[in-house]
């Protein structure tokens, strides 16, 4: 049946802003203090307190707006939006709505290898409410306004999002380029990312539908449940009759369920107007062009010179630059040594991940250790050991047990990379073989491998393999 | 007649009085009051030690620009460790743990304050009847009916009433549409509203946002003067606070004019009003004419559009200023089976009618469908007010109104809402221009009442304002009439 149905998807993403205070007030910025400790009388509410705009905000979203491709307005304003919740101390929400800071931007996306270009039709600051928390007290909720006023930037698409898989898409590109320009940290269990999900469905091709909202999803398995499960609900609707009703909808993560929470009739009426409380944001060309300098390079440009300057193979690039410091940790690594980039690409993305998961580690604590890592693939890379050895050697070079260098002397791991050394060996070893030579002079090669074994074997597995192979091969041919 | 500041600086500095002696004078004058102008009178223990500072530092012969000085406050600025109202019941019980920052200037400067001036509720009305503590009385009495109380004006009428019978020195009231300078004209004293931006709101319970102002309510032009000193300076924490160059306000206060000084007279203020109004307008003319001062016409082209400009845009920011009072988290709940009903109980019992009536026009004015017909339209015409009055000041320094439209009126009598609020209708045009008007009292009415005028001036012209006030009030010499 849904053959037929094709989803129509727009996204309002609400990403808090890394600031160290608040968007209106000196309070700290962070996740995971005691409840009510990061809270003064402006966040609290109190009489006659009043908001002062934190000019760090409006850097990060003219920065957002660099990176996403935006125009970024000199005139924006802070309006009220007005509702009535306990953890709203104001009575009101400042945010933008008329005039919003930045408008018209855009984020290519990437879906298994198809380029799509997502419109985003405006990004504006907010701040966030605090938490109401009922479920520790079966008669009392309980509040929390260390979020109050934390700033938000809701970046709102145009409905270009077509499945599941594109809206995950478009949120984690979001999400990395965010990290990237250093305004997120990212971290959706957190909550510092969070999407609401405008979904229709129609007949493809026709007419656009009617759409519900679902809210504060903060995680990509739950965006793509609800999805999942709102597509067809409203096809089960359409299907048997009904009419889609304009619902905001609630995601119930237990059941993987949406659930309507209010219809449109009840929606608020929220009555904005401009902030009198604080100026219109007017910025200038020079406040502009200021944060330019500081965007950096960005997720895709990154990609691309990965894969063009340093010749990393595609795939490999991509797990590079997911996160920053991945990047970061390869490009310092790339400009200490002059082991080749794809050498380095290729450990970086096997052994040492693989530390870091297992060690459960930040990949920016490597960032001390590179030098001794350049110097580890150096070893391997001309030779001096074999792979295995590196294999070996690294944990305990992570591990800050010594330098690459005495660690292979200390547990004689150096190969043995000695001509002649190495001709005595094979020389010995070939003796008595008369029958496989005269099979590998017949054609066969296989035999190459048995004695190539034989030869390591021989060396205790120091041995270069490389050379062991070259000079089995000239002492076969003749 | 009653001391001004600097006469009783005079009197402190040559121990004819002390700080101590001072308050008490007050106080006990205070305590028997019966004009209900104090929410709440400080015992002298609660400022035993600024007294005790303040007496030290005449000792020592460096005092403070207004040490000792005992002062009203207007029960709508937060005062740390004193309950503070806004003469609601819904902040009945709230106790600040912070002061605001234009009383805490008051406070660097030496000032002792003696009590909590009545006001109307959350500042809203003209005549200090909406007050949760009951409505104000007048000191003043009519002398053809004297056994009637007459309301002080509003909304800082706790603060006009006790400077009027000198229960405290002078007072810090705010005004938002006309709250200093009409109770100030009703009472027979001066009240001063600065230009918007020059005190910082900072802690001092909102009202309207954008129109609201601190000022002083006093016995003479100077005294104002020497409080603007006080309370004129930036803030940082107040967004709209202008940082522009302060100067000594009433240094050079009584000097002569040095150049003509040209004062513009609306004529469509003055089409129908009574005698004993146009009166105080002539006499003010004749005063000043002989002090290089040319009068002439001016006409405004917005002032039929002001009141409701104005009853349009305060109760659409109050409505929004309000909501922070929800019984949620300090201020008086009212208990409910369900969130919405702690809300509208708290809320329902916890404003007065006034307040309840201009949150449900803020409310409306602001909701969908409604927004462009009246709260932009209403942003538009007060645009096309202050391009009016800059008009006007091209070629004029000052223009000349009367305060209000009538004289103090007996309590109980304005029950009609609209007829309330003409009474602001010379006061609330300049508040939403936001500039600086000052009245000044000028004359007794035919029942021998207090009448005031306004002088306008232009955006932060506070002294050459402040200047044509005190000539003024030197010619006219109310107290002596």
């Amino acid at each position: 049946m849904s053959n037929n149905w094709e989803m129509v998807i727009g996204l309002e993403v609400h990403a808090q802003l890394n600031t160290s205070s608040k968007l209106f007030s000196s309070s700290p910025n962070q996740f995971g203090s005691e409840p009510n400790e990061n809270v003064n009388f402006i966040d609290s509410g109190m009489p006659g307190m009043l908001p002062v705009m934190n000019f760090a905000c409006i850097e990060m979203a003219i920065k957002t707006g660099f990176a996403l491709n935006f125009n970024i307005n000199k005139y924006s304003v802070f309006e009220r939006k007005n509702y009535f919740y306990p953890d709203l101390p104001q009575g009101y929400q400042i945010s933008q709505f008329e005039f919003p800071i930045l408008t018209e931007g855009f984020i290519n996306i990437d879906n298994e290898g198809n380029q799509k270009k997502i419109r985003i039709e405006r990004a504006h600051l907010e701040q966030d409410a605090g938490k109401s928390i009922h479920d520790i007290d079966p008669k009392f909720s309980f509040i929390d306004l260390n979020r109050v006023g934390t700033p938000l930037l809701e970046i709102v698409s145009y409905p270009d999002l077509s499945s599941a898989e594109e809206v995950v898409s478009y949120m984690s590109s979001l999400r990395q380029v965010l990290m990237y320009i250093d305004v997120c940290d990212g971290n959706m269990q957190e909550g510092s990312l969070r999407a609401d999900v405008n979904l229709s469905v129609r007949k493809k091709g026709g007419e656009l539908g009617t759409r519900c909202e679902i809210k504060n999803l903060n995680s990509f398995k739950f965006i793509r449940q609800a999805i999942e499960y709102e597509f067809k609900r409203q096809i089960d609707v359409i299907e048997s009759g009904g009419k889609i009703e304009q619902n905001t909808m609630l995601f119930d993560t237990s059941t993987g369920e949406t659930r309507a929470m209010r219809s449109k009739e009840f929606s608020h009426d929220y009555r904005y107007f401009p902030d009198p409380d604080l100026l219109p944001v007017n910025l200038t060309q020079d406040q502009i062009d200021k944060v330019k300098t500081s965007v950096g390079e960005l997720p895709q440009a990154k990609l691309d010179k990965f894969i063009k300057d340093y010749n990393v193979d595609k795939d490999i690039a991509k797990i590079i630059t997911v996160e920053k410091q991945n990047a970061i940790l390869f490009e310092k690594m790339i400009s200490e040594t002059d082991v080749k980039p794809k050498f380095i690409a290729a450990w970086l993305v096997g052994d040492i991940f693989a530390f870091i998961k297992e060690n459960n580690l930040e990949v920016s604590s490597l960032n001390e250790k590179t030098k001794e890592i350049t110097d580890l693939l150096k070893l391997v890379s001309d030779d001096v050991i074999s792979n295995k050895a590196g294999k070996e050697i690294l944990p305990k070079v992570l591990n800050g047990q010594g330098k690459p260098s005495d660690i292979v002397k200390e547990l004689g791991l150096e190969q043995v990379s000695d001509s002649g050394e190495l001709e005595k060996i094979i020389d010995e070893a070939l003796i008595g073989e008369e029958e496989n030579i005269s099979k590998f002079q017949g054609g066969s090669d296989r035999v190459l491998g048995y004695f190539v074994g034989k030869c390591l074997k021989a060396t205790k597995g120091k041995g270069n393999p490389k050379l062991i192979n070259k000079i089995l091969l000239e002492r076969l041919k003749k | 007649m009653k001391s001004s500041i600097s006469q009783i600086k005079d009197s402190l500095r040559d121990k004819k009085i002390s700080v101590e002696e001072l308050y008490d004078e007050f106080l006990i004058k205070a305590k028997s009051s019966k004009t209900n102008s104090f929410n709440l009178l400080l015992d002298k223990e609660n400022n035993i030690l600024s007294i005790k500072e303040s007496q030290k530092r005449y000792e020592n012969g460096n005092p403070l620009p207004l040490d000792g000085i005992p002062l009203g406050i207007k029960d709508l600025f937060c005062t740390k460790g004193i309950r503070t109202t806004a003469s609601s019941k819904i902040l009945s019980n709230f106790t600040p743990n912070y002061e605001s920052f234009v009383t805490q200037k008051l406070l660097d400067d030496g000032s002792i304050f003696i009590g909590k001036n009545n006001c109307d509720e959350f500042a809203m009305g003209s005549s200090n009847e909406t007050s949760f503590f009951g409505p104000v009385k007048n000191p003043w009495k009519n002398k053809n009916v004297p056994t009637d109380d007459l309301v002080p004006g509003g909304s800082s009428g706790g603060s006009a009433a006790a400077v009027a019978e000198g229960t405290c020195v002078a007072s810090m009231g705010t005004d938002t549409g006309g709250s200093i300078r009409q109770p100030a004209s009703l009472c027979g004293i001066v009240g001063l509203k600065p230009t918007f931006g020059s005190c910082s709101r900072w802690g001092i319970v909102a009202f309207a946002s954008s129109l609201d102002q601190a000022g002083p309510l006093t016995n003479s032009v100077e005294d104002a003067a020497l409080i603007l000193n006080s309370i004129n300076k930036h803030d940082f924490n107040d967004t709209t606070s202008s940082n522009h160059v302060r100067e000594d306000y009433s240094i050079g206060i009584n000097d002569k004019l040095d150049q003509k000084i040209k004062i513009g007279i609306p004529s469509d203020y003055l089409k129908d009003v009574s005698g004993d109004i146009l009166s105080q307008i002539e006499n003010t003319k004749k005063a000043l004419i002989k002090h290089n001062v040319e009068f002439v016409d001016v006409e405004f082209k917005t002032t039929e559009y002001a009141l409701s400009t104005y009853y349009i845009l305060a109760p659409a920011e109050a409505s929004s200023n309000l909501a922070r009072y929800d019984g949620i988290r300090y201020g008086v709940r009212e208990e409910g089976k369900s969130l919405d009903d702690i809300y509208l109980n708290s809320r329902t019992k916890g404003f007065g009618d006034e307040v309840t009536r201009r949150i449900l026009i803020g409310a409306y004015v602001l909701s969908a469908g409604y927004y462009d017909a009246y709260y932009r339209q209403a942003q538009k015409v007060r645009r096309l007010i202050k391009d009016d009055f800059q008009r006007i000041f091209n070629d004029v320094d000052f223009i000349l109104t009367p305060t209000t439209p009538n004289e103090a009126f007996k309590i109980g009598d304005k029950l009609d809402p609209i007829s309330m609020y003409k009474n602001d209708i010379y006061t609330v045009p300049t508040s939403l221009a936001g500039l600086p008007g000052i009245s000044i009292p000028s004359g007794l009415s035919t029942n021998g009442l207090p009448l005031g005028i306004q002088f306008i001036g232009n955006y932060f012209e506070e002294k050459k304002l402040l200047q044509i006030a005190a000539l003024a009030e030197k010619e006219l010499n109310f107290n002596e009439q």
